[in-house]
């Protein structure tokens, strides 16, 4: 029964979505962290998904989606003149991370939806599957 | 084939072929952010007058030495042309793939239906009551 298959396809993404979400917090968490250096500030964290072909029973055609990996983000740490700040280099800059909060926010309801998407996917094919089941009664 | 599988035949064939689809789908709106993921789908009418005339996709027959594939049972999977391109390479449209899902739920409810109705049919005039 391919509809079986609905439940590991939307699961595999229900994980990839919420491991995307836990990156989207710790940068948004680490966005104001201060560095002496811009080469040990915080750099942003985006995640790579890559589709796999998720099959658990019969020839399942499904595909499921993996959080591959995480790629850093490249851009310049964002640097601010604050002389007194104990962490200031000689010039009297400290440097923050290179997280863009807007952008992590509108990241985080992309992230939300998608998730509530397959959410909904599961529901239907279990109440799909529920009729199934009391067929012919 | 019997009398029973003459009956049902049509509908547990759209069943079958329905929740197939469902999976295809679900795979499509799963992977609407995986970078170069092509949405997917099936032409469920050529597909189900395929299966319903029992002839196979693919690969034909010529020589009786010929390795036989079974394609009777699969669905060919064709690719998506989608309305707007995203500079990734990703076709999925979240919206339309939600609409064919839920398009999709309600025709197999239907056939669920018919088939309920139909072995419902059967008990009657089974039971002659």
């Amino acid at each position: 029964m391919s509809l079986m298959n609905v439940f590991g396809v939307s699961h595999s993404a229900l994980t990839a979505q919420s491991e995307r979400l836990n990156l989207i917090a710790e940068n948004l968490a680490n966005a104001e962290v201060q560095s002496g250096e811009p080469e040990t500030a915080y750099k942003g964290q985006y995640p790579l998904f890559r589709s796999v072909l998720q099959a658990q029973q019969g020839d399942g055609t499904g595909m499921g989606v993996k959080l591959e990996g995480t790629v850093e983000d490249t851009r310049a740490a964002r640097s601010s003149y604050e002389p007194g700040n104990p962490l200031a280099d000689d010039e009297g800059f400290v440097y923050m991370s290179n997280v863009n909060s807007v952008q992590e926010m509108a990241n985080m309801m992309q992230a939300t939806r998608s998730y509530q998407t397959n959410v909904e996917m599961m529901n239907t094919a279990k109440q799909l599957l529920m009729r199934t089941l009391t067929l012919g009664q | 084939m019997n009398w029973i599988d003459n009956v049902l035949n049509g509908h547990t064939t759209a069943l079958k072929m329905q929740s197939g689809r469902a999976e295809v789908l679900a795979g499509n709106v799963a992977n609407s952010d995986t970078p170069g993921f092509k949405a997917r789908d099936i032409d469920f009418k050529t597909e189900f007058e395929r299966r319903l005339s029992g002839s196979t996709s693919g690969l034909n027959i010529t020589n009786s030495k010929h390795l036989g594939m079974d394609t009777s049972m699969n669905s060919q999977i064709l690719y998506r042309v989608p309305q707007s391109f995203k500079e990734n390479g990703n076709t999925v449209e979240g919206e339309a793939e939600q609409a064919a899902f839920t398009k999709n739920a309600i025709q197999y409810q239907a056939s669920i239906q018919f088939l309920s109705s139909k072995i419902r049919g059967m008990k009657l005039a089974l039971k002659g009551e």
